[in-house]
């Protein structure tokens, strides 16, 4: 039996409001409406949310964990965008 | 546990890539999250895949033996509570391949393995739950033999399976307390009552034990998934914490476990138990148990049913992003 694949979608609930939304997790719908009720009854029974967001899970475009030192080691270096880098006379106290 | 048939042999295969290989054992070893992109040992992508979509059909089909009381559950108190357990069991199904699916397997795949007979469920759902009795000893003993196994796996090297067991761990405790409220009341009530609850413990006992797997002496896949950091404990280590946890709770209403040789060793602070029947869990596992086949084709036939409905939903779908593209053009 050779049945079409059901979409995955990727799930992102906001708990509270002030709160951005968080990955929750996955689910397989046909379309957006019907993932956004599936989202709803996987990963909501018990108050964890607010506001549900669900992306087709192909449309994320990810970073390769192989380019990770390329493109977020460089910020190590660069201690000079943090406040602590300046010093500023004992005096003016905080800042 | 969920995952017992993990328990049986595999052949390891060689080092694909030694240096690749100890760089990531040395995260492993400082305790760092392995996430779905980073390069892994094959032989730890299959395990993992094996044990959490095995977990996931374990919670799929568990929903059987306790939907069977659903109907018949004996006030409208009890019945919601089962409902939203059983519920519960298919989310946790729901996680669960969620995160077997970001390595990289399909979930037509592993629905196809388990619809098919070649993948394992937990052996413990191929007993049949007679009475209402058996309803809160499931509760209690086959959700709290869960939580015994299921909290360590919170801490498992693989991020997705830690994070979906965290969710998992969440929801279990309401489970185990609904199960053993069920038994409290059964104990506390007519004699008949308390018998039918005596009954079903000598039923499930045995079984929720063999839920850990086979002992250490005979458990050939747990160094490589203890190195791994996929499992933390042995089976013995955690059988022994679920039985000196429960032992007390069944003292506590009235009940005795079935078991003629358990007794309180002093010096060690442990309840013992007798031998483990475990050419029953081998039979179980092997598909021989009193409802391997009920399960099976059960899954098979509503998973039948359903095809239509699925069919549909995707072929609407389809309609309206026509329909869109139309207007759009
Ligand atoms: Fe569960
Ligand atoms: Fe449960």
């Amino acid at each position: 039996m050779t049945e079409a694949p059901t979409p995955l979608w990727e799930v992102f609930v906001r708990s509270r409001n002030g709160l951005a939304h968080k990955h929750a997790g996955s689910v397989h719908a046909a379309d957006a409406q019907m993932a956004l009720q599936a989202a709803r009854d996987v990963y909501t029974r018990r108050g964890e949310g607010l506001s549900v967001w669900v992306v087709p899970s192909n449309a994320i475009t990810a970073s390769d964990p192989a380019d990770r030192e390329m493109l977020f080691e460089p910020t190590g270096s660069k201690i000079y965008r943090h406040p602590t880098f300046y010093e500023v006379p004992d005096e003016v106290g905080h800042m | 546990m969920y995952t017992q048939a993990l328990n049986t042999k595999e052949t390891v295969t060689a080092a694909e890539d030694p240096a690749r290989e100890a760089r990531f054992q040395a995260r492993i070893d400082a305790e760092d999250r392995i996430e779905p992109n980073d390069w892994m040992p094959e032989a730890y992508r299959r395990t993992l895949v094996r044990q959490i979509s095995q977990h996931a059909h374990s919670e799929i089909i568990g929903m059987q033996p306790e939907g069977n009381w659903i109907t018949r559950a004996p006030s409208l108190r009890r019945k919601a509570a089962l409902l939203a357990k059983v519920q519960d069991e298919g989310g946790h199904g729901l996680y669960l391949y969620a995160a077997a699916e970001t390595l990289g397997v399909s979930r037509e795949e592993v629905t196809d393995q388990l619809l098919s007979g070649r993948a394992k469920y937990s052996s413990i759902f191929n007993y049949p739950t007679l009475t209402w009795a058996d309803i809160g000893t499931i509760g209690w003993l086959v959700d709290g033999a869960a939580i015994m196994n299921q909290i360590p796996l919170c801490r498992c090297s693989y991020g997705p399976y830690a994070r979906a067991m965290i969710r998992i761990c969440r929801e279990e405790s309401f489970h185990q307390r609904q199960g053993y409220e069920i038994m409290v009341t059964l104990a506390n009530g007519t004699p008949e009552q308390k018998e039918m609850a005596q009954d079903a413990l000598n039923r499930w006992w045995w079984p929720s034990l063999m839920m850990f797997g086979p002992p250490d002496t005979a458990s050939q896949h747990s160094d490589k998934s203890m190195q791994w950091k996929i499992k933390r404990f042995s089976n013995d280590e955690l059988r022994q914490k679920f039985i000196d946890a429960t032992v007390p709770q069944a003292r506590h209403i009235g009940l005795t476990m079935p078991d003629p040789d358990m007794r309180f060793n002093e010096a060690t602070g442990h309840w013992e138990h007798g031998p483990i029947d475990w050419e029953e869990f081998k039979r179980v596992i092997a598909g021989g148990g009193p409802c391997n086949r009920q399960r099976l084709t059960h899954r098979n036939k509503v998973h039948a049913e359903g095809a239509w409905v699925r069919e549909a939903a995707l072929a609407f779908a389809e309609k309206e992003r026509a329909r869109t593209q139309q207007k759009a053009a």
